[in-house]
């Protein structure tokens, strides 16, 4: 899957109203909770593109008992990039590329049935926790909407890989075979 | 503490075996799901627990009590008070409004009719459903239905509820919030949930996951024992 744009993510964040950087690293994390995390450095840079750009412009500027903040707006331009973003589909999973398939596949080859199976089931052991953490997070009174929502996305993920893992258990000893015969 | 215990369950129908020596613990205010394939015994492990089903051999024990060993009537009862069951598909009486089929246990156990139906709607209103409390099944969503199902399976305050796939007839996000309100009841009033599934994601909503497989747990690594952070044990 492709990495995410954070250029195109920070452009719909503006399109909420002008933000300064910081504000803007502040609306990622809580609307992108659980995301990688977006380092500052890396906001004041892309903003930097953007303004180079076109697709953002000043907002003002102003002083909040610090160092001089400028405030970004979304352009015209912006707005157009961002609208093209939006409407272009996201190719569902082009190439089977997954650091995990990848281990599988290459523990399958090097060695022999039990490593294998051991290997899938520790990273069973792995998914299944991870799994649970983010379902106690589903199950938090206090969650909010971003936090569900990340963590719905995470899940079917987990789930889906896990389905995966425990199918390609029970096609070890075949596959093992076919590959070694 | 351990309230429910299963020693060396052996269940067969006729001559094919279905559990073949289960032994599991379900403490108090604990989740547990029993997972594995079609056909591994995890039905019959739920129904043997909860008194529906007497094993050939082995014990099931509530609060030291050997309830493979009572009749038929006092376990009946001991479903009526002590246990709830829920299964897939809600089995709600047809010809009874949602308040009605909620109210029944109560009203079998001999409480009145008026505090019967105000417990009934209590306990539609926590499920978000009190708007078909004066609607028959037939005229229901599926996830209205197995809310209401769920709502007559706790009306008595069980100590158990037996979950059997109760999320298999519902779309994701129905069957998501039907899982969420059992899991803050279990860890509000400390019910105990033993939760039969097939699928990982449901199971991850438990405290510990038991894996049967030929009608054995399966201990070769499959059979997770991971506690959920924070999760009462």
């Amino acid at each position: 899957m492709a990495g995410v744009s954070t250029p195109h993510v920070l452009l719909g964040l503006l399109a909420t109203g002008s933000k300064h950087g910081y504000e803007l690293k502040r609306a990622h994390d809580e609307r992108l909770p659980r995301a990688r995390p977006l380092a500052f450095g890396q906001v004041y840079a892309t903003l930097g593109r953007l303004h180079r750009d076109g697709l953002v412009a000043t907002a003002g500027h102003d002083r909040d008992g610090g160092p001089e903040r400028t405030a970004f707006a979304l352009t015209g331009d912006g707005r157009a990039a961002l609208d093209r973003w939006l409407s272009t589909i996201e190719p569902p999973m082009p190439y089977v590329t997954s650091t995990l398939f990848a281990k599988v596949v290459v523990a399958l080859l090097v060695a022999d049935v039990d490593r294998a199976r051991s290997y899938l089931i520790e990273q069973r052991r792995a998914h299944t926790a991870r799994l649970r953490e983010l379902t106690a997070v589903k199950t938090d009174p206090s969650a909010s909407l971003d936090d569900l929502l990340a963590a719905d996305f995470a899940v079917a993920h987990l789930d889906a890989d896990l389905r995966w893992l425990h199918t390609t258990l029970d096609r070890v000893a075949d596959w093992h075979r076919e590959v070694h015969s | 503490m351990t309230q429910l215990q299963a020693r060396g369950v052996v269940k067969a129908y006729g001559r094919t075996p279905a559990l073949r020596g289960v032994t599991l613990d379900v403490a108090e205010g604990e989740i547990v799901a029993v997972t594995g394939p079609s056909g591994c015994g995890k039905s019959t492990l739920l129904h043997c627990m909860a008194g529906i089903l007497r094993p050939d051999a082995g014990e099931v024990t509530w609060r030291d009590q050997r309830i493979d060993l009572l009749s038929e009537g006092a376990r009946s009862r001991l479903r009526r008070t002590e246990f709830g069951v829920l299964f897939q598909f809600g089995q709600l009486v047809a010809e009874l409004t949602a308040a009605e089929n909620v109210a029944l246990p109560l009203l079998l156990a001999g409480t009145g009719r008026r505090e019967a139906r105000t417990a009934a709607l209590n306990w539609l209103e926590w499920l978000g459903v009190a708007d078909v409390a004066d609607t028959r099944p037939g005229e229901m969503s599926g996830g209205q239905q197995q809310r209401c199902a769920t709502a007559r399976a706790l009306v008595t305050e069980p100590r158990v509820l037996f979950a059997d796939e109760p999320t298999g007839a519902l779309d994701t996000l129905t069957g998501e919030q039907v899982l969420t309100t059992l899991v803050r009841l279990a860890r509000e009033q400390r019910t105990s949930i033993v939760l039969v599934t097939h699928e990982p994601r449901i199971a991850a909503y438990a405290d510990r996951e038991v894996v049967l497989r030929d009608g054995k747990i399966d201990q070769t690594g499959l059979g997770l024992d991971v506690s959920l952070a924070g999760g009462q044990r």
